[in-house]
């Protein structure tokens, strides 16, 4: 096969408290192909979160190489991995993350106009976006007269627009009633039918059930790794 | 990041919030408002003086000679005494500077006094400049009449009971019109009105208008000045080429007419209008640097303020940034956008200022007597210092936000 999309070798993170070290990840080594569909599970405490900062490029490794798409990432400054963030990723998160201020079309814009996108292509292409998770009617509505499914779809849409090669999902159906939330799980499904590369950090296990692959973690170590299905 | 989705989102911030969005723009407003207001006050003075003391109070083109300064700011006893010492003019000081004078010029004489005029049917006027002048007196300060004629020189020379009324008088003494021929009463003896003068308007709130002029020989002259001194004796060039040779001979004729030795100083003061203006310009400069300095404290007091309500800012957007960072925007980005933010602030509070103090200049003007000009010099630097503070004072705040780990910045609550 080509390169991996995600190549993590012996990555390590320390958190430091005071005089205390303390170890989140103890050297996680891991590999990630394109269109690929992976649930990161494990206690709180495990150091799924920090896995899932380090792939997001949310945070740099303490020691270890991680390549996303070819590229070496763990040395790169603050400038570089926001350019990272804005090509390569689309984040969805618990608790949603949306602009208040702002309408939906706008949110979806965002990422774009970091991108340096222009205006009339923005717009385009967050209308498409937003017509791909079902809300081509809901441009103009703001994230407070929308309801929680709609706005995790406006958020997905906001991942999406940028045609990242991941979609990095934090707890995702965290704050959605269970009608909601398979909604939810069924549009990640169809993304990843469409070739997308789905990332999906979660604690329960029904919700991890949809990935083809689900990584376990305990005690900042990879406890088991299953593919399914 | 395009400037133009930078400033959108700098706007939609601002009205996102009124009431702190009100506090920013205040903060820099103010000291604006004053900024245009006072430089507006201190031109329209400084054109004011300007018009004033060349033309109403100096003359154009004339040296006044006078026996002690009419503007001296160190009042100390020692030179008031010096100028107690000095010799009075006298009118026959200004008819010897005529006889000798070589440059063409006229020569007039003036002394004032406060006193009171009576009309017909009781009606008295009280607190007027009565003054006894020279018939060249009215051509030197440039009067024009509305009514009338001046009195001649022939009629100066005999000393006969004639006046000339300011516009005030005149219309005190006779509401329904009609002084011309008539009588009034000045320091109790009658007087002829032959003149009444076209308005002149007033200087520092006094009016020029509330004035009599009588030949400097009549009863009231005679009684006032009774030894044939003056307040001040005034000799017109024939034209501006002609003034400091004027100056010159003026000095040279009143020195030997007082009779000082060369290493004698001046017994006497000499005033031209542009010496006069000078001073007040020398006041003017400090009034034009020294109340934008006022101001632009003002300004920086503002500015603090604005810093502290976007590091507030910065603060309470702490999950915002964090998003803008996980979804790409650079540390740059984020300190443009606050930037941004800063400097609309500083820009729309140096407008607001710019309107209020247009708005207080008028109002100055309207219920005071000082004028006020609008020096467009003035709007431009009060919303460029606005923009100024504003962009300065977003600089910490913007850093502070760049510099947020996305990561925490995400997490908090």
């Amino acid at each position: 096969m080509t390169t991996p999309l995600i190549e993590l070798v012996e990555v390590r993170k320390d958190y430091r408290l005071g005089a205390a070290v303390v170890p989140a990840l103890r050297g996680v080594t891991l590999r990630i192909d394109r269109n690929e569909y992976v649930a990161i599970m494990g206690p709180s405490g495990s150091g799924k979160s920090t896995l899932m900062n380090i792939l997001g490029c949310l945070d740099t490794p303490s020691s270890g190489r991680y390549r996303l798409n070819g590229q070496d990432v763990a040395g790169l400054d603050d400038a570089a991995l926001a350019r990272i963030r804005n090509r390569e990723i689309g984040f969805v998160f618990q608790s949603f993350h949306l602009l208040p201020r702002a309408t939906a079309r706008e949110n979806v814009e965002l990422p774009l106009v970091y991108a340096g996108v222009p205006r009339a292509e923005r717009r385009r292409r967050a209308e498409e976006a937003l017509a791909a998770v079902d809300l081509a009617d809901r441009l103009h509505h703001r994230p407070n007269e929308l309801s929680g499914g709609q706005r995790q779809r406006v958020a997905i849409a906001r991942a999406l627009v940028t045609r990242p090669s991941l979609l990095l999902a934090d707890e995702p159906t965290g704050n959605l009633d269970s009608h909601t939330s398979a909604e939810i799980l069924a549009l990640f499904d169809r993304l990843h039918a469409d070739g997308q590369t789905v990332i999906l950090v979660t604690h329960e296990p029904d919700v991890a059930a949809h990935a083809h692959r689900i990584l376990t973690l305990r005690d900042g170590r990879i406890e088991s790794d299953r593919r399914c299905r | 990041m395009p400037l133009g989705a930078t400033l959108a989102e700098a706007w939609r911030a601002l009205r996102a919030q009124p009431l702190r969005t009100f506090f920013l723009l205040l903060a820099t407003a103010v000291g604006v408002t004053f900024l245009v207001a006072v430089v507006s006050l201190v031109e329209g003075m400084d054109r004011y003086v300007r018009d004033v003391f060349g033309r109403e109070i100096y003359g154009i083109n004339t040296v006044i000679v006078r026996r002690r300064p009419s503007i001296d700011v160190d009042n100390d006893e020692v030179r008031r005494r010096a100028y107690a010492r000095r010799p009075r003019l006298r009118e026959d000081d200004a008819a010897y500077v005529q006889a000798k004078l070589e440059t063409p010029a006229v020569v007039a004489t003036m002394f004032d006094d406060a006193a009171e005029v009576r009309g017909p049917r009781g009606r008295r006027a009280g607190n007027v400049w009565a003054s006894g002048v020279s018939a060249s007196y009215f051509r030197v300060q440039q009067m024009e009449l509305a009514q009338g004629r001046f009195f001649s020189e022939a009629e100066a020379a005999r000393g006969e009971a004639l006046a000339v009324l300011g516009r005030d008088v005149a219309e005190a003494l006779f509401p329904d019109g009609g002084a011309l021929g008539a009588r009034v009463h000045l320091d109790g003896v009658p007087y002829r009105v032959v003149g009444v003068l076209a308005p002149r308007g007033s200087l520092f709130g006094l009016s020029l208008d509330r004035a009599i002029y009588v030949p400097a020989r009549s009863p009231f002259g005679r009684l006032r000045r009774p030894q044939g001194t003056v307040d001040a004796i005034l000799v017109q060039a024939a034209g501006p080429e002609w003034l400091s040779a004027v100056r010159w001979e003026v000095e040279s004729w009143m020195r030997l007419r007082h009779r000082l030795r060369p290493n004698e100083p001046n017994d006497f003061e000499l005033e031209t209008a542009d010496e006069a203006l000078a001073f007040w310009g020398r006041i003017a400069n400090v009034l034009r640097l020294a109340l934008p300095a006022l101001v632009a404290i003002s300004l920086l007091v503002g500015g603090v303020v604005i810093l502290n309500l976007m590091l507030v800012t910065v603060v309470e957007r702490t999950q915002e940034i964090g998003l803008r960072k996980a979804l790409g925007a650079t540390p740059r980005a984020i300190v443009q956008q606050f930037l941004a933010e800063a400097m609309l602030v500083g820009l729309l509070g140096g407008l607001v200022g710019v309107g209020l103090g247009l708005g207080l200049a008028a109002l100055v003007r309207a219920v005071s007597p000082l004028p006020a000009a609008v020096a467009p010099w003035s709007l431009a630097l009060g919303v460029a210092l606005s923009s100024a503070v504003g962009l300065a004072s977003g600089v910490l705040p913007a850093r502070r936000a760049a510099a947020l780990a996305p990561v925490e910045a995400l997490r908090y609550e």
